[in-house]
C-alpha cells in the first residue's frame, strides 16, 4: 500500500492533461498478483468442506476480487466519488433484488413438489 | 450587467485557450467532456449489472430450491478449463488497464501491444469457451430442446439416438467416458430391454455398457474425497430439473460471451484508431471507456466462475 501511495501524489502532478489519473505500473502489477492469489484460493476454499459457509466465503473471495478491479483497473479509487456510486447502488439494488427473490422462493415447494413415487 | 460580464469573460476565455478539434462545441473544457462521458459510460455499465442481476436472481432462486441439482451437474462443467479461463481474463483486464495507462503517457508503441495482447486474451476465453461448449453438445447438454434431461423428452434408453450411439461406440475408450452412457443405464427412467450376453448375438451394440461416470469425474471425486451426488441420489421433481441447470449455465455464460466479442470488436476499433494517430495524452477518452467496458466485463466472470463452477 505505501508503495501505491507515492508514485500516484508524484503522476497526479505531472500526468494530468485532462483530470485522469495514471496508475503506476508497480500497482497494476500488485492488484493483478492479488487477483491470480484470490482467484487460487477460491478454488483451494471449494475443496474443503465448511457447509453452508462454502457458498459465502466464495462470493465474500469474488466481491473482494471485484473491488479491486474496479477500484484500481477501473481507477474508480482515483475517480469521481459519484462513479463508484453508481456502482455500488447497481451491486446494491442486485442485492437487494435477489435478497428479496429468496425471501420466500423456497416457500412454494410443497405446493408443486408431487408426491414420491408419482413421478419416475 | 453582471452575466454580460460573465459572458463576455467566457467567451474571452474561449478564445484565449485553442479550442482543441476533440473538444466538442457544448464542453467548457476537456476535463468536463471527459467526466461526462466516464459518467455516461458508468450509467451504462450499472445498466449491463443489472441485465445481469436477472440472470444472477434465477440462478439464486433455481438454485435454492434444487440445491442437489446444481450438485449434481456442475459436476459436467470442466473446472480446469474455467480455472484457466478466468487466469485468461484477469491477464486480459491487465494488459487493457496497461493499455490505458500507455494512452495517459503518450506511449502510442505500448498501447498498440496492449490492446493486441487484450485482443488476443479475450480470443484465448473464447476458444476455450468453445471447447467446453462443444463437450456440451457432443454429451447432449445442450440448451432447452437439445438437452438430454429435459422432461417428456424420449428418456435416454439403449434404444433411443442417444444410447445407441453410445453403446455403438461402446468398445472405444472414448465412448466409456461418455456421460450419456451413464444416463442410460440409470434405472429410473428407462425402460430399457434386457438384453442377455449370451443369447448368441455378437452385436455389442445392444449390449449395455458398464456404469461409467461422465468424463473426468472419476479423478476429481477422488481429489474431493466426498461422496458425489449421483443421478439416482436426486428426488423426483429434482431429476427432471437437472435440465435448469445447463439453461442457466448456458445463458449466463452466452450473454457473457456476446460480451466478450462486443468488447473485442470495441478494442479492435480502438486499435484502428490508434493506428491512425487519433489518441495522445490529451485525448483518449475511448481508450478509457472501451477499457471500463472490458473490466466490466472481467467483473462479471468473476463472480460467474465460482458461482457456476465451483458449487460445493
Amino acid at each position: 500500500m505505501t508503495q501505491m501511495q507515492n508514485p500516484s501524489v508524484a503522476t497526479h502532478a505531472h500526468h494530468e492533461p485532462h483530470g485522469a489519473h495514471v496508475v503506476p505500473v508497480g500497482v497494476l502489477l500488485a492488484v493483478f498478483g492479488a487477483l491470480m492469489v484470490l482467484t487460487i484460493l477460491t478454488v483451494a476454499a471449494t475443496m474443503v468442506d465448511l457447509g453452508p459457509l462454502n457458498i459465502w466465503i466464495a462470493l465474500g473471495i469474488a466481491v473482494v476480487k471485484a473491488a479491486l478491479v474496479a477500484l484500481y483497473f477501473m481507477h474508480l479509487r482515483y475517480d469521481s466519488p459519484f462513479n463508484g456510486i453508481i456502482l455500488i447502488t447497481a451491486f446494491f439494488f442486485v442485492a437487494v433484488f435477489i435478497g428479496i427473490a429468496l425471501l420466500d422462493s423456497t416457500e412454494y415447494h410443497p405446493n408443486y413438489e408431487p408426491p414420491l413415487g408419482i413421478m419416475k | 450587467m453582471s452575466t454580460g460580464h460573465t459572458i463576455a469573460s467566457a467567451a474571452a476565455g474561449h478564445d484565449a485557450h485553442a479550442h482543441p478539434p476533440f473538444l466538442a462545441h457544448h464542453y467548457d473544457t476537456p476535463e468536463q467532456q471527459f467526466g461526462a462521458g466516464k459518467l455516461g459510460m458508468w450509467i451504462f455499465l450499472a445498466t449491463e449489472i443489472l441485465m445481469f442481476g436477472g440472470l444472477f436472481c434465477a440462478y439464486a432462486v433455481y438454485r435454492a430450491n434444487h440445491p442437489d441439482v446444481f450438485i449434481y451437474a456442475h459436476h459436467y462443467l470442466d473446472r480446469t478449463l474455467g480455472g484457466i479461463n478466468t487466469i485468461v481474463l484477469i491477464t486480459s483486464s491487465l494488459t487493457m488497464a496497461w493499455g490505458v495507462r500507455c494512452a495517459q503517457l503518450n506511449r502510442t508503441r505500448g498501447l498498440i501491444i496492449c490492446l493486441l495482447l487484450t485482443l488476443l486474451g479475450g480470443a484465448g476465453f473464447m476458444g476455450i469457451k468453445t471447447i467446453e461448449y462443444k463437450a456440451k453438445w457432443s454429451h447432449h447438454l445442450g440448451f432447452g430442446q437439445a438437452n438430454q434431461y429435459l422432461p417428456g423428452k424420449s428418456a435416454p434408453t439403449d434404444q433411443s439416438p442417444h444410447g445407441a450411439e453410445a453403446a455403438s461406440s461402446a468398445n472405444t475408450a472414448a465412448a466409456t467416458a461418455h456421460p450419456a452412457t451413464a444416463i442410460a443405464d440409470r434405472p429410473a427412467r428407462t425402460t430399457s430391454i434386457e438384453v442377455d450376453p449370451n443369447s448368441g448375438t455378437p452385436d455389442e451394440a445392444r449390449i449395455k455398457p458398464p456404469f461409467v461416470q461422465p468424463a473426468g469425474l472419476a479423478s476429481r471425486a477422488s481429489h474431493d474425497g466426498n461422496h458425489r451426488i449421483q443421478f439416482d441420489d436426486l428426488g423426483p421433481l429434482d431429476r427432471n430439473r437437472v435440465f435448469t441447470f445447463f439453461s442457466v449455465y448456458f445463458v449466463m455464460t452466452g450473454l457473457h460471451g456476446l460480451h466478450v466479442l462486443i468488447g473485442m470488436a470495441l478494442i479492435t476499433w480502438i486499435l484502428v484508431r490508434t493506428l491512425k494517430g487519433h489518441f495522445s495524452s490529451a485525448y483518449n477518452a475511448p481508450v478509457d471507456l472501451v477499457g471500463l467496458y472490458w473490466h466490466l466485463v472481467d467483473l462479471i466472470w468473476i463472480f460467474l466462475f465460482p458461482l457456476l463452477y465451483l458449487i460445493h
